[in-house]
């Protein structure tokens, strides 16, 4: 891993109708950095999906409890070569998350709900989660131009 | 998001616009589940033209809805879906599960 740059630091609480403003925060930043309108609904969708689980799995729904945000730019190493690429850290103090319920659920299944971590997967190019001092710390990297480039391809 | 109902001939068509989201899915989650439980309208039409976003409590909104639609022998009809929400529904693989259109006439044709 190369340099990095804090580019956007956010402290919100677990309340769904902040939503809204960090999709639009985000979308704002991943265009400014030169990503694709998909590449921007990726990671977008990717950030809120993950946002909701805090909120809906981590903190039980309850509102009010602190979720930390930083986006920064970063080098990646890949096939030789260094790629840009938006690296999305967020960090909660909610329940510990289970392994398997990472993976998500075969999608065979025709039942509402359990899709945001097929979403999250499906979105961006690295997803890392580690539990650190009591707190969950879900790490995202998007590849500028990389290969899930276009999203629902 | 807002919501709002147009009645046809045994088609109910629900205007929606803006996110569907966590904090706006179970919204349309009720109105949904009203309209093929309660009302059991035969046709249920959602207009997705103004919804700019839709994430996976959205989703599960719909898939929700179209198991009830299934049990009780009506449709669920999906039209106007911008790239974000196709996206979505792509994604979850759920695109070829609903009947989905491009317009209004094609989706309240018989």
């Amino acid at each position: 891993m190369g340099q990095s740059a804090l580019l956007l630091k956010l402290e919100l609480q677990s309340n769904p109708e902040m939503l809204c403003v960090v999709r639009h925060a985000l979308g704002q930043l991943a265009e400014t950095l030169g990503f694709s309108s998909a590449e921007c609904r990726a990671v977008v969708l990717a950030v809120d999906e993950a946002l909701t689980n805090i909120i809906r799995h981590g903190y039980g729904g309850e509102e009010g409890h602190p979720i930390r945000a930083s986006f920064r730019r970063i080098q990646v190493a890949l096939g030789g070569r260094q790629r840009k690429a938006l690296e999305i850290m967020l960090e909660d103090r909610g329940k510990k998350v289970d392994g398997p319920k990472l993976c998500g659920r075969p999608l065979e299944e025709l039942r509402p709900g359990g899709l945001g971590i097929h979403l999250i997967n499906e979105c961006m190019d690295a997803v890392e989660f580690r539990r650190k001092l009591g707190r969950n710390q879900l790490r995202l990297i998007k590849l500028l131009h990389g290969p899930k480039a276009e999203m629902g391809a | 998001m807002q919501i709002s109902a147009r009645h046809l001939d045994k088609t109910t068509i629900f205007d929606v616009s803006g996110d569907i989201d966590l904090a706006t899915s179970p919204q349309l989650r009720k109105a949904l589940l009203h309209e093929l439980r309660e009302t059991r309208t035969p046709r249920v039409v959602l207009n997705l033209k103004a919804v700019r976003y839709m994430d996976s409590s959205g989703v599960a909104s719909l898939v929700e809805g179209l198991k009830v639609s299934r049990g009780s022998g009506a449709r669920l009809i999906l039209y106007g879906l911008n790239p974000s929400v196709r996206e979505v529904l792509q994604l979850s693989k759920l695109v070829k599960i609903f009947e989905i259109y491009e317009n209004e006439e094609q989706a309240i044709s018989p």
